[in-house]
C-alpha cells in the first residue's frame, strides 16, 4: 500500500531537515478554517504543503537519523474500509482547509440518507445499469483516499454503472443527471467503463439539494476516448464530496472537466492514473465561489508507467465576503514513468476584497528521464485600475466585470464542445457575477 | 464644434499624510480643432489634470467645473464620460487579464458608439488602424496591454484612440519611454486623429520632443498645480532651451540656490 522511494525531487517542498519534537512542518502553513482562529481573509497563494501522508508515515525515515519529511502523494493512505481511516480533526494535510462543521456528517456520521436520484440519458449502444454492492466492476477503478470517500463505499447500496461497449464512437452525448431531493448524509457510487477503442462524452449533472459523499469510478480501457464532465449547479444549501478516479489503459485518451459553480461546501478529488503507456489525460476545472461559498478541488495525477502525458488548467473566480477557493494539484511522475509530459496550471481572479483563494501545485519528479514536468500557479486581482481602465474607455462597470470573467473562464468552457451546455454554463456564470452585486 | 472648459480646478489627494492640494486652481478652455500642450516639470500635476479629466476616483475635486459643451463633466461617471466623448490615454496602461484585445475594442468601440460597429468594416478598420501603427496582427489575440512592451503600451492607446474617434484626447505623457521611431509612429497616428478637424487634444509632456511631430496651437507651463504662463508654440520652443529653472519661485527658488550653492 505504501512504497517510499528514496530518490526524489520535489519542487516547492522544503528541503529535508530534522524534526523538531512536538513541531510538525505544516504547523506554520495551517489554515485557519479548522483552529478556530480567526485571521483575515485575503487572496493569497500558499506555500506548499506539508506531510501529505500525516501522521501513517510519520515513523519512516532515511540514513543517519535525518528525517525526510514523507510528503510523497505515493504514501497516501488508501482503503476500502471506513475503521481505516482515522476520525477527523481539520488538521489532516488534505483537511486543512475544508470546513469540517459545515460538512453536515459525511465525515462522521452513517450516510443512510437517500443519495440524488440518476437520471441516465444515452445513445443507443450504452448499456446503463443499477447493481448492488456486490457487482463484479465495484472497485476495477478506485479506491478511497480519504475518510468521506470511504464512508460513502461503506454505505452506498446500489450503483449506476455506464457501459460504452467496445468501439462504440459516440456522436451524442450521454446525459447523467443527479437531482437531489434530500438533505440527510447519503452516499452515492457511479461507476463509467469506457470498453477498448471506444469514444465518448459523458455529463455528470448535478443540482438540486443533497448532502452526498460521491465515488465515481472511471475505467478508460485500452485506445478509448472518454471525456468526463462533471457539473456542481447545487442549490445554495448542498454540500458534495466527490472523488472521481480514473483509471487508464495503454493509448488511452481521458478529458475530465469539473465546473463548479452551486453548493455551500463542494470537495473534489479528481484523480487519473496512468496504467499503460501512450495514454493522455486533460484534466480542466472551472469554479466560481460567491460569498459564503467553499469549492475545493484537489487532483491527483499519477505517472506510473512511461510515455504518457498529462496536461492540468484549473481556473477559478472569487467574489464576495468569505468566499473561498482550494486547489491542490499533486502531480507525481514516478522512477518507472520515463518519457512523461506533464503540465499543470491554476489561475485564480479574485472579483473583491474578502475572499480567498488558496493554491497548492505539488510536482514530485523520481526520474530525469522525462519529456518535461512544470507547475504554475497564479492569482490575480480585478481591482480598481482595471475596472478605471475599462470604463474610461466607455465601458459601464457590470459590462467591465462581466467581460473580465468571461474572458478568463471561457478557456475552460470552451473545452466542453457540447455547444448546449456551454451556453447554459456561460449564461450560468453570469447569473454569479450578478448575484453578488450586493 | 465642441468645447471643453475647465474652471479654477481644485484637485486634492488622500494621502498618509493627510489631504494634499495638488491642482490650485486651473483654467483652460479647448476646442476641436485646437491642440494644447501642457508643459512642466515633475510633480506640477500635469498627470493630475489628465485623471481628473477621465474621472479616476483617487482624485477629489473641492472646487471649481469641468464641462463639456456645458454639460457637467464632474456629474458623470468615468464610462460617461466616455460616451460623452473623453478619451484618455493612459500614461502606465494596466494589464487586463482574460479579456482579448480584440473582444475589448469591440466591447468598447459598441459602448462608445451606442451600436455594434458593422463586423466586416471594423475588422478591416481594426486591422489597418493597426498597421499603421506598426502593431503586430497578433496583438488583437492578446490579452489587453499583457506583456506589451512599454512602446506597444503606448501604441495600443493611440490604436484606440483612432478607432473611438473621441471628441476630445488627453494623452498623458504618451511620448515618456519611448525612442525615436515609436515616438514618430504615434505621433502620426495622433496626427491622423487631429486632421479629421473633429477633435480637440490636451497634449501632457515633460519634454520637448514630441513637439517636433505634434505642432501645438497653444502652450500651457504648470508648475505647483497652477499654470504660470500660457503662450503659442515659440514658448515650447524657449523651453526647450532654457527649461523649467527660471519657473522655480519662492521655496522652490531656495531649494535649488541652496542645492547650487553646496555644489559650488
Amino acid at each position: 500500500m505504501t512504497e517510499i522511494t528514496t530518490e526524489k525531487a520535489r519542487i516547492g517542498a522544503p528541503s529535508a531537515q530534522p524534526f523538531i519534537n512536538g513541531f510538525t512542518e505544516e504547523g506554520e502553513n495551517l489554515s485557519p478554517v479548522n483552529t478556530g482562529t480567526n485571521t483575515s481573509t485575503t487572496s493569497e497563494q500558499a506555500p506548499s504543503a506539508g506531510p501529505l501522508a500525516g501522521a501513517s508515515a510519520k515513523s519512516h525515515s532515511h540514513g543517519g537519523g535525518v528525517g525526510v519529511p514523507d510528503s510523497s502523494r505515493a504514501g497516501r493512505l488508501t482503503s476500502y474500509k471506513l475503521a481505516d481511516f482515522k476520525p477527523l480533526t481539520g488538521l489532516e494535510e488534505d483537511w486543512r482547509f475544508t470546513p469540517l462543521k459545515r460538512l453536515r456528517g459525511l465525515h462522521n456520521e452513517v450516510l443512510s440518507g437517500s443519495a440524488p436520484s440518476v437520471a441516465v440519458t444515452a445513445p443507443d449502444g450504452v448499456v446503463v445499469e443499477t447493481v448492488g454492492r456486490e457487482d463484479r466492476r465495484i472497485g476495477l477503478a478506485a479506491i478511497p483516499e480519504d475518510r468521506v470517500s470511504a464512508n460513502a463505499w461503506e454505505n452506498f447500496t446500489e450503483a449506476t454503472v455506464i457501459t460504452v461497449p467496445a468501439e462504440l464512437q459516440l456522436d451524442g452525448e450521454v446525459s447523467v443527471l443527479l437531482t437531489g431531493t434530500s438533505t440527510e448524509a447519503s452516499a452515492q457510487h457511479i461507476v463509467i467503463v469506457a470498453e477498448r477503442f471506444s469514444k465518448a462524452r459523458i455529463v455528470l449533472d448535478h443540482q438540486g439539494s443533497a448532502i452526498v459523499s460521491e465515488n465515481v469510478e472511471i475505467l478508460v480501457e485500452d485506445g478509448a476516448d472518454l471525456t468526463v464532465i462533471s457539473l456542481q449547479e447545487w442549490n445554495d444549501d448542498a454540500v458534495h464530496a466527490s472523488s472521481q478516479q480514473a483509471k487508464l489503459g495503454r493509448d488511452a485518451k481521458f478529458k475530465h472537466i469539473v465546473v463548479s459553480l452551486g453548493g455551500d461546501v463542494v470537495r473534489m478529488t479528481p484523480s487519473t492514473r496512468f496504467t499503460g503507456p501512450g495514454a493522455e489525460a486533460e484534466m480542466f476545472g472551472l469554479y466560481f465561489a460567491d460569498a459564503g461559498q467553499h469549492l475545493e478541488q484537489r487532483l491527483f495525477v499519477d505517472h506510473a508507467v512511461a510515455n504518457c502525458k498529462s496536461r492540468v488548467l484549473y481556473k477559478g473566480a472569487l467574489q464576495g465576503r468569505n468566499a473561498h477557493t482550494v486547489w491542490v494539484g499533486d502531480v507525481l511522475i514516478r522512477k518507472e514513468a520515463e518519457g512523461t509530459d506533464s503540465y499543470e496550471a491554476n489561475r485564480n481572479l479574485v472579483l473583491t476584497d474578502g475572499a480567498r483563494a488558496d493554491s497548492v501545485p505539488n510536482l514530485e519528479i523520481e526520474t530525469g528521464l522525462i519529456e518535461g514536468a512544470g507547475h504554475a500557479s497564479a492569482t490575480g486581482r480585478f481591482d480598481d485600475e482595471h475596472l478605471f481602465y475599462l470604463m474610461a474607455r466607455g465601458i459601464p462597470e457590470d459590462v467591465a466585470r462581466r467581460l473580465v470573467v468571461r474572458g478568463f473562464l471561457n478557456e475552460i468552457i470552451q473545452q466542453i464542445k457540447v455547444p448546449a451546455l456551454e451556453e447554459r454554463l456561460t449564461e450560468a456564470v453570469e447569473r454569479e457575477l450578478a448575484a453578488s452585486d450586493n | 464644434m465642441s468645447t471643453l472648459e475647465i474652471k479654477d480646478l481644485h484637485v486634492s489627494i488622500e494621502t498618509e499624510q493627510g489631504t494634499k492640494e495638488i491642482l490650485k486652481g486651473v483654467s483652460l478652455t479647448i476646442k476641436t480643432g485646437e491642440t494644447h500642450a501642457i508643459m512642466g516639470p515633475n510633480g506640477s500635476g500635469k498627470s493630475t489634470l489628465a485623471s481628473t479629466i477621465a474621472g479616476h476616483p483617487r482624485y477629489n475635486v473641492t472646487r471649481g467645473t469641468i464641462t463639456l459643451d456645458g454639460e457637467d463633466v464632474l456629474a458623470m461617471s468615468v464610462d460617461q464620460r466616455a460616451r460623452a466623448g473623453v478619451f484618455l490615454a493612459m500614461q502606465y496602461p494596466v494589464e487586463v487579464p482574460g479579456v482579448t484585445m480584440t473582444n475589448f475594442l469591440r466591447t468598447a468601440k459598441t459602448a462608445i458608439d451606442g451600436v455594434a460597429p458593422a463586423l466586416r468594416t471594423w475588422t478591416k478598420d481594426v486591422k489597418a488602424a493597426m498597421q499603421l501603427l506598426r502593431i503586430d496582427a497578433d496583438f488583437a489575440q492578446r490579452n489587453v496591454n499583457e506583456g506589451f512592451s512599454g512602446g506597444e503600451k503606448k501604441r495600443v492607446e493611440i490604436l484606440q484612440l483612432e478607432l473611438f474617434k473621441p471628441k476630445f484626447a488627453v494623452l498623458d505623457e504618451t511620448d515618456s519611454g519611448l525612442d525615436v521611431d515609436a515616438l514618430k509612429v504615434v505621433s502620426e497616428g495622433v496626427n491622423r486623429a487631429h486632421a479629421t478637424g473633429n477633435m480637440g487634444t490636451l497634449l501632457i509632456t515633460h519634454y520637448t520632443r514630441i513637439l517636433r511631430y505634434i505642432k501645438p496651437d497653444f502652450v500651457h507651463v504648470f508648475v505647483d498645480g497652477q499654470v504660470v504662463e500660457e503662450g503659442g508654440p515659440e514658448l515650447a520652443d524657449r523651453l526647450e532651451e532654457e527649461g523649467y529653472d527660471r519657473y522655480a519661485t519662492g521655496a522652490g527658488a531656495a531649494t535649488i540656490a541652496a542645492a547650487a550653492a553646496a555644489q559650488a
